[in-house]
């Protein structure tokens, strides 16, 4: 790959879907896109670039896209998130929404379902307590690919066993072979749509909690800040934010306040969300990018 | 200092359970059998146990049932690790009062992890 062929990547990639990459992940790109390069019978990655920048190559730019974001997901990947969502969240939650007994969330890079299904787990387990109510959990990923396995809801051994208790697995997954499948009463509380969050996602409605973990870690600052303003107006009053390990909202926005003693918790933080300084170039980038990915 | 005890007729396999062991913080104590296992934990119960199911002599599953009937058996954390992968033999070793399973092949991410759901670390 030549530094043209590089420089050409990071700009496709960060047009179509924010990822930024540095000046020194040649191996990542490398590493993702050779598959790609196989696939389809070309001979490197050089051959690639030069098909991308002729016209009509959107399933190749779409697969190039979803090859370099597509992540790793766990079940209760870093556990206190689901901790909070528990002890924190839902005991808040279902006080304040007593009489319509009806909670929206969304999985904001739902990856392959680890996250949504973690959450669908753990009302489950609830039994009783949450008897009557109606959960709605909406899992988006960039990548459409991702959510088509996230939809099938079938793991490896390796994957099942990073996080997932083994009495979660014994009663919430069918075993074929060394694949294990999700049960069908848990697949059902989640559904999925397609979405890229360079893009308008006013359209999904109001929610009142959303995970949006280890996603911005790929964006520059004006994108984060746009993404994280466009979800404040998404969230309810007394709603709740939260964000992966590495992230925060700190010198981003104003919209969103940490919530102490939480790790990665956040509330909205009382001011109106104000377009970023970046967003409008965020979005002309994405203008120029001309068609929606996935 | 925790002490884990890892059970396995692999050497190999102890070898390497011991590496990812001591850098989450444990003393290893090793058996190549569930007898010899058995023996140890007459003499000191350890905090966590390693445990693998196939054994010559006695087998993993054996000795669970033995140590959870000694005095101070109940307090060892008993994680599985074993190429039984079914159904079946999961839910035996958790009815036997196994703590946790892990499925052959494992890696350092999937004994963190166990390890943790058992509060171990």
């Amino acid at each position: 790959m030549t530094p043209l062929d590089y420089d050409f990547l990071r700009g496709f990639l960060k047009t179509r879907s924010g990822l930024v990459l540095s000046n020194d992940k040649q191996y990542l790109i490398e590493s993702r896109l050779m598959p790609i390069v196989r696939k389809n019978g070309m001979a490197s990655i050089t051959e690639l670039v030069q098909k991308l920048k002729m016209p009509g190559q959107e399933p190749l730019a779409s697969a190039v896209t979803e090859a370099m974001t597509t992540n790793e997901s766990f079940f209760f990947r870093d556990k206190t998130p689901f901790d909070h969502f528990k002890e924190h969240m839902l005991p808040a939650l279902m006080k304040a929404r007593a009489t319509k007994r009806h909670i929206r969330i969304w999985c904001a890079a739902a990856s392959t379902g680890q996250e949504p299904y973690s959450l669908a787990m753990i009302l489950k387990e609830m039994g009783a307590a949450v008897a009557g109510w109606r959960f709605e959990i909406i899992g988006t990923d960039l990548s459409g690919e991702v959510l088509e396995r996230a939809k099938a809801g079938v793991y490896t051994q390796f994957e099942v066993q990073r996080g997932l208790p083994i009495q979660m697995l014994l009663k919430y997954f069918q075993q074929n072979g060394d694949q294990w499948t999700i049960s069908q009463e848990i697949r059902s509380m989640v559904h999925y749509r397609t979405l890229n969050l360079l893009n308008d996602f006013s359209a999904l409605g109001q929610f009142d909690i959303i995970y949006c973990r280890n996603v911005l870690i790929y964006f520059d600052q004006p994108t984060k800040i746009d993404v994280l303003n466009r979800s404040a107006k998404l969230l309810a009053p007394d709603g709740y934010l939260l964000l992966g390990a590495a992230e925060t909202v700190v010198g981003l926005t104003e919209a969103f306040k940490p919530v102490t003693e939480r790790r990665g918790l956040y509330v909205p933080g009382g001011k109106p969300a104000v377009a970023a300084p970046g967003a409008a170039a965020a979005s002309k980038l994405f203008a120029y990018a001309g068609s929606r990915p996935g | 200092m925790k002490t884990c005890l890892v059970v396995d007729d692999s050497s190999v396999i102890r070898k390497v359970a011991r590496r990812i062991l001591e850098g989450l913080g444990f003393q290893i104590e090793e058996a190549e059998d569930g007898q010899k296992a058995l023996e140890f934990c007459y003499e000191t119960m350890p905090t966590a146990i390693l445990l693998d199911w196939n054994m010559p002599v006695m087998d993993g599953y054996e000795f669970l049932r033995e140590l959870r009937k000694l005095p101070g058996g109940q307090a060892p954390k008993v994680v599985f690790c074993t190429t039984e992968n079914d159904v079946a033999h999961i839910a035996r070793a958790m009815h036997a009062g196994a703590n946790e399973y892990i499925m052959k092949p494992f890696d350092k991410d999937i004994v963190e992890a166990k390890f943790a759901e058992v509060g171990l670390i």
